[in-house]
């Protein structure tokens, strides 16, 4: 009974992290109709830059997770501006490649530069370990983890939902042509989206480097967990990507844990067959116009 | 001259064979006996040209987006390799065939899941069957060999009289036949009013239901073509190379494959043709440069085509020899690559 517990909440807590990691292509993949395969670079450059931090400089932690977030941004936006945004109305067909080229050259710059071995972050010693909690064992950076995100979850759907930017980008989502008639700068609009969505998956490398492991193979060997959360989860609202984000680490950790043999398999199947059953996600309306 | 016979003549000119495609082929034969020396990465270039056909197959005339087409691809190497390691077909030419008929059979299979659903979703259920098929051949090791791969595998000679050699060069002209043949039968499909339906299904899958065409069965037929000539070409590689490995099934194997039929440039057949021997090339530049790090230049390639405009690209690269035909025949220049990319 106990280990089911321990499970879900490691569960809960991996599915958390993949939400922060790949919220960010929630907005791009599903609001923007962008299809951005190097999402992981971000999330990679993120953790990166806190191991840097953290183990070569000696900064807190604590104080290296903000910087994870804004260097991702800053790369994000940098990027928007001289790349991404002549690709907006360009074909599935390009954005796939140009996404593939740019994954495939943060791969390898990053083992040109950091070496090819996974990278730890040195933990302070408050988030190490696990404690009881009436004989549930639960890990001290578990639990950070789901405080973190779930506070990050809550803010996102407070911004989107009650706040004018939240409501200026569903504007320039739904309709582009009409939201920048009435005012909006809708180029800015998604500049500002696509960096927060980067320094989102950027703190999540961070937070991952010790659960997921950080190499320079991340943008590839997530890519697809990344896109599974999207895809399923639609992309009408928050929630969707949030649950099937959950369902995903709930069900990669039982998995793992339970049927170890059949290793990814179980995610895979299950993928399959919901987006077979719903192809436009589990949640949402349209995954994709 | 009414409509209908003005698509037909059109359609029969340019399914005519032109002195350039001739030409092609003839240099193509060519290199077996220039470069003696070089059998082995020529080799691997023709497996790479029949692997990137039959992509073009679906992206260039359904307009599918695949990024698992290394899928079949793994399944037709897995299956040369089995039915040779375990003697049950030992015939090379035989193996091939039911190699490529075993990814057919696949391609048939996930055909329905792939012509549910957008682009997005394509692409997502593409991916995720070579990540799954990837797994299942590391979880049955006992069958596939792991990480390990296929070890041992003992080609026959083919019909029983031609025997690999250790310079390739039965495996390049056996690669090559295998190539041309399969090309004559593309082209023939691609010219036919089956290979027109499925680019009027491209350009417009409604109009093309409204016109009658039955666009989910066109589709199933040539994703499952398709699925077969994967196969094949996998076969290939296992015959050629006497291993199959886990790497067969691999992301970058699909997405190389993209790059390789964007370079050459889609929907005329021979852009995977070209496209392989130009991706070949720059493979070995680069990682003649950095010999670890070739996967940068190659991303920086694909960044680099996307953004300048795959038309424009080709314009460009097409620009001398129309000059030249023009000067030389005074006519408008025959070679152009379609415009309409997926």
């Amino acid at each position: 009974m106990t280990s089911i517990l321990t499970n879900l909440f490691d569960g809960v807590a991996y599915g958390m992290l993949l939400f922060v990691l790949a919220c960010g292509l929630a907005v791009t993949l599903g609001l923007m109709n962008f299809v951005n395969l190097a999402h992981g670079a971000f999330a990679m450059a993120g953790g990166y830059v806190c191991m840097l931090l953290v183990n070569k400089s000696g900064w807190p932690f604590f104080t290296a997770l903000p910087l994870a977030f804004v260097s991702a941004a800053a790369i994000g936006v940098l990027l928007e501006r001289t790349l991404y945004r002549h690709l907006y109305t360009r074909s599935h067909l390009d954005q796939v490649l140009f996404s593939i080229g740019l994954t495939f050259m943060s791969v390898a710059a990053v083992d040109y530069f950091m070496g090819s071995s996974r990278v730890f972050i040195n933990l302070p010693d408050a988030l190490q370990g696990q404690f009881d909690f009436f004989g549930v064992g639960i890990g001290r950076y578990r639990l950070m983890i789901i405080v973190i995100c779930g506070l990050l979850t809550v803010a996102l759907q407070l911004i989107l939902a009650k706040t004018r930017f939240g409501s200026r980008l569903r504007a320039a989502v739904d309709d582009p042509r009409a939201a920048s008639g009435l005012g909006i700068n809708v180029p800015q609009v998604f500049a500002f989206t696509f960096a927060f969505g980067c320094g989102l998956a950027g703190l999540g490398g961070a937070l991952s480097a010790e659960i997921l492991g950080l190499d320079p193979y991340f943008p590839l060997k997530f890519m697809i967990y990344f896109l599974i959360v999207v895809t399923v989860g639609g992309s009408s609202s928050i929630t969707g990507p949030f649950l099937a984000s959950l369902l995903l680490g709930i069900g990669d950790v039982a998995g793992k844990y339970y049927v170890p043999k059949m290793g990814p398999f179980v995610i895979y199947t299950m993928m399959i067959v919901i987006l077979i059953w719903r192809p436009n996600g589990l949640f949402g309306r349209t995954a994709a116009r | 001259m009414s409509a209908a016979s003005d698509v037909g003549y059109h359609a029969q000119r340019h399914a005519r064979w032109h002195f350039g495609e001739i030409a092609f082929w003839v240099l193509v034969l060519a290199c077996g006996f220039l470069f003696p020396s070089r059998y082995l990465i020529m080799t691997d270039i023709v497996r790479l040209a029949l692997f990137a056909m039959s992509l073009d197959l679906i992206l260039g005339y359904a307009g599918i987006v695949s990024l698992g087409h290394a899928a079949f691809f793994g399944v037709g190497a897995y299956s040369a390799g089995l039915l040779a390691l375990h003697g049950i077909i030992a015939e090379p030419v035989l193996a091939l065939i039911v190699a490529g008929l075993a990814a057919m059979v696949l391609g048939f299979a996930t055909s329905f899941l792939v012509i549910r659903g957008v682009d997005l979703t394509r692409l997502m259920v593409t991916l995720g069957i070579a990540l799954l098929l990837e797994a299942l051949a590391e979880r049955f090791s006992n069958i596939t060999g792991g990480t390990d791969g296929l070890q041992g595998i003992e080609m026959q000679p083919i019909f029983g009289t031609l025997a690999f050699d250790m310079f390739g060069k039965t495996g390049f002209f056996y690669s090559i036949a295998v190539l041309f043949l399969l090309f004559l039968f593309a082209r023939r499909v691609v010219n036919s009013p089956f290979g027109l339906s499925l680019r009027a299904i491209k350009n417009n899958p409604l109009r093309a239901a409204a016109i009658g065409i039955p666009v989910n069965r066109r589709l199933i037929a040539i994703y499952t073509l398709a699925a077969f000539y994967a196969g094949i070409a996998g076969a290939l590689f296992t015959q050629t190379t006497a291993i199959a490995s886990l790497d067969v099934f691999s992301f970058e194997r699909s997405a190389d494959l993209m790059l390789v039929l964007v370079i050459g440039g889609t929907g005329y057949l021979y852009g995977g043709l070209i496209g392989a021997v130009i991706f070949r090339l720059l493979q070995e530049l680069f990682s003649t440069i950095t010999p670890q790090y070739w996967q940068f230049w190659i991303g920086l390639v694909l960044v680099v085509i996307v953004l300048v405009g795959r038309e424009r690209l080709h314009r460009w690269a097409l620009f001398v020899p129309n000059l030249i035909i023009k000067q030389v025949a005074g006519r408008k220049a025959v070679i152009a690559v379609p415009e309409s990319d997926a």
